[in-house]
């Protein structure tokens, strides 16, 4: 049954069927994303310990004390406000020098 | 990426050329945060809204500041 299949194909190799080529795809895809999504994740935390290390720990004792740890608690919250605010706000001014270099280019055929 | 068909890999290179544009997009934004933020030794509960947006002015300032100087840049090559 399988001769079938190679009858009148140019070579020995298996070809690929789009079937397989859709998940194989689609995997890559979601590989890549994962991997960007984990590098990204890694780094906000890394910054952001970094900062809050440099801000609450001041004089570094034998453990760290209930203040401190409060201080860090919400050092993180601040900080993730801070990455939020930041998002939204580059986001929306990405968006907003699109839309003017659109209508320039708009006003230009006018 | 070689056994795909050539509108496949098309689409996988467009796939790949905006994730990497979007991944840039995203390690701008962290480097942003960690530089505008301002963590006293005594953070607060939540940011008051004059701090939040001094955070907006700071990154609006500094898109303004890239592009500016972004675009002298490029008249100066351009009067060479």
């Amino acid at each position: 049954m399988s001769d079938w299949f190679k009858f009148g194909s140019k070579s020995d190799a298996p070809e690929s069927s789009p079937v397989i080529d859709m998940d194989k795809k689609e995997q890559i895809k979601t590989a890549v994303r994962n991997e960007l999504a984990q590098a990204n994740a890694q780094l906000l935390v890394e910054n952001m310990n970094n900062k809050c290390f440099k801000a609450c720990i001041t004089r570094p004792g034998p453990s760290l004390s209930s203040s401190e740890e409060t201080c860090l608690l919400r050092c993180q919250e601040r900080y993730m406000d801070a990455f939020n605010i930041i998002s939204r706000s580059y986001h929306t001014r990405l968006s907003r020098e699109r839309m003017d270099s659109i209508t320039s280019e708009i006003d230009k055929t006018l | 990426m070689d056994d795909f068909d050539p509108s496949t890999r098309r689409e996988m290179e467009t796939f790949l050329a905006r994730e990497q544009a979007n991944a840039k997009l995203q390690h701008t934004i962290q480097t942003l945060t960690t530089t505008c933020i301002c963590v006293t030794s005594t953070p607060s509960n939540k940011f008051s809204s004059a701090e939040a947006s001094c955070l907006t002015a700071t990154l609006e300032r500094f898109m303004d500041t890239s592009m500016f100087l972004i675009k002298s840049l490029s008249e100066k090559q351009r009067s060479h």
